[in-house]
């Protein structure tokens, strides 16, 4: 059932937000233990959130537009005092003392938050396969991966465990496991959502965002966790913007570009779906225009120098001494090299080094310095594109849902699953992944819209109308 | 294509992140780590002279609060977590010199 109508259910008392999160909890029970989506399932602070709704119902007051709903937090959202590992053994058995800005506004909106998700270690990777704490299973299919890093979360929905869910995405880590798992997933505009409690992975690329089954139960959720929020000092200034009332406007005299870049590569059955995507938008009275935008080839490259230069700087904090593991050893700078070996897994590892390496002396220029003037060219890259088009069309992934495994061993392959959802986030743009049509497999295939800064209501109404064929 | 790094490089960027790497590791990072940094070889064929470096989407700059004041965390709360704590302090093996 949609977040949307279990809300409507639990604000007219049809239902109640106890019984509801029981289901979730059934339904958890009956398949984590095969998917590995939970890490932890915090029945106590969820039957207490749940309770709390059902007596405002009772009152007479408004639990809120998420009255009721379950929802799934991916494992780098900080809860107070539930276990938060961003499926790390650096961060094992840590609870934190504050809870991320998401999450109180979660709950301020009537919604019960039912446990943390499984990613890949630190949000680094593109199938859940880095987590310290194992995979977790694509659920329409549990031989493959249910892509990454917020696979978890996105199985959780894709599973029917919660009709909602957050993830974070840094270079498509909400849109990719969407697509592979047939549900709809946001990466928001840069600073639409408070980052305060996200584990940062890299800040100037890192957004929280919402999976969900329907667009308008994404836009609604969206609207809940969005706006500024002053503890996040790259908040925007302004409040969440209206989706839910845009959500009908369609997209009659919208001029949309299909990307070629954005479907090089892609497999054939993945290439149809978005021109049957593009077909259907045009049926809808939107002009369609094939562009080319070359500086998109360099995301990629850019990326993979900037993400980890960030990252490098930012786990620098996991030194053993204020939280989670320490390995004790004869001094402090042998506890600290011991505790990050002992406690980083691979990927983490090979991306603090390749970060600590571009921002080196001698090589800052090259790498980093270069990485951040193609940053500039693929913002402008964008604008012109936006001059011409009012959003964007292309695949999410190149492929549908790959098996457990067949990547694990090559970062380079594993990195080019996020080829065409990268260029959004280095321009701090807003994307969403729709599900659209079914590869030979009969696995689902995710369409992905882009489009400007803030121009989330225009992407909705566009995604709803691709959602309803 | 030769391998733009070298394990001494490797090594020294390891120790750099402290990190302590094991012989088969340095092995491993070496070779895809080069595998990285040779793909990112297409930005160095550009010509990029004069383009402004962009550190940060949108950048918002000189962003003050309210200077209210608001609760901090606890620190007895955050303190419980650490994994050694003393006197209301972090507590952490000796930083220099002989043990006493």
């Amino acid at each position: 059932m949609s977040a949307k109508s279990v809300a409507a259910r639990v604000r007219a008392g049809e239902s109640s937000a106890v019984a509801e999160l029981e289901n979730s909890l059934a339904a958890i029970e009956s398949r984590n233990a095969e998917l590995n989506v939970f890490l932890h399932v915090d029945d106590e602070g969820a039957y207490r959130a749940a309770r709390r709704v059902d007596a405002d119902v009772a009152a007479g007051r408004d639990p809120g537009p998420l009255a009721g709903v379950p929802v799934a937090l991916k494992d780098n959202l900080c809860t107070r005092g539930v276990p938060t590992t961003c499926s790390s053994r650096i961060l094992e058995g840590w609870r934190p003392p504050y809870s991320a800005t998401v999450v109180d506004r979660l709950l301020a909106a009537g919604a019960v938050p039912v446990g943390k998700t499984n990613l890949d270690e630190f949000a680094m990777g593109s199938s859940t396969e880095t987590s310290a704490f194992g995979t977790t299973r694509n659920p329409l299919d549990p031989s493959r991966v249910p892509g990454g890093s917020s696979g978890g979360s996105a199985a959780a929905v894709a599973a029917d465990m919660t009709p909602i869910a957050l993830g974070s995405d840094t270079g498509g880590s909400i849109r990719q496991p969407a697509a592979l798992c047939g549900i709809v997933g946001v990466k928001p505009t840069y600073g639409l959502v408070s980052r305060y409690g996200l584990i940062a992975f890299a800040s100037s690329l890192d957004q929280i965002g919402p999976f969900a089954r329907t667009v308008a139960d994404a836009a609604l959720v969206l609207e809940v966790i969005g706006g500024h929020d002053a503890l996040d000092s790259t908040s925007l200034p302004e409040p969440a913007p209206r989706l839910l009332e845009h959500l009908d406007d369609g997209v009659a005299g919208r001029r949309v570009g299909l990307v070629r870049e954005l479907l090089e590569g892609a497999d054939a059955e993945i290439v149809a779906a978005v021109n049957a995507a593009a077909e259907r938008l045009a049926a809808g009275g939107a002009t369609i225009t094939e562009i080319s935008i070359p500086e998109l080839h360099l995301g990629l490259s850019a990326y993979y120098l900037i993400a980890p230069a960030e990252a490098s700087s930012n786990l620098a904090r996991y030194d053993g001494v204020r939280y989670g593991l320490r390995v004790d050893a004869e001094d402090v700078t042998s506890m600290n090299e011991v505790t990050r070996s002992a406690g980083f897994g691979d990927e983490v590892k090979r991306r603090i080094m390749l970060g600590t390496y571009a921002l080196s002396a001698g090589y800052y220029d090259a790498y980093y310095g270069q990485a951040l003037k193609v940053r500039t060219r693929m913002i402008e890259a964008f604008r012109r594109a936006y001059a011409d088009c009012d959003l964007l069309l292309g695949a999410t992934t190149p492929s549908v849902a790959f098996e457990i495994g067949a990547k694990a061993q090559d970062p380079m392959a594993m990195y080019l699953s996020d080829v065409f959802t990268i260029p959004t986030n280095l321009a701090g743009e807003a994307a969403i992944s729709v599900p659209f049509g079914h590869g030979e497999s009969g696995l689902p295939i995710g369409v992905q819209l882009l489009g400007p800064g803030r121009s989330e209501a225009g992407l909705f109404a566009a995604a709803a109308v691709l959602e309803a064929s | 294509m030769t391998n733009p790094l070298t394990r001494d490089e490797v090594a020294h960027v390891a120790r750099l992140a402290r990190l302590r790497l094991s012989e088969d590791e340095l092995e491993r990072f070496t070779a895809q780590l080069g595998q990285v940094l040779e793909h990112a070889a297409d930005m160095n064929e550009l010509d990029l002279e004069g383009v402004e470096p962009t550190a940060h989407p949108f950048g918002l700059i000189n962003v003050v609060r309210a200077d209210l004041v608001r609760d901090s965390l606890d620190r007895d709360e955050v303190l419980a977590m650490a994994p050694d704590a003393e006197d209301g302090r972090f507590a952490v093996p000796r930083i220099m010199g002989d043990a006493p």
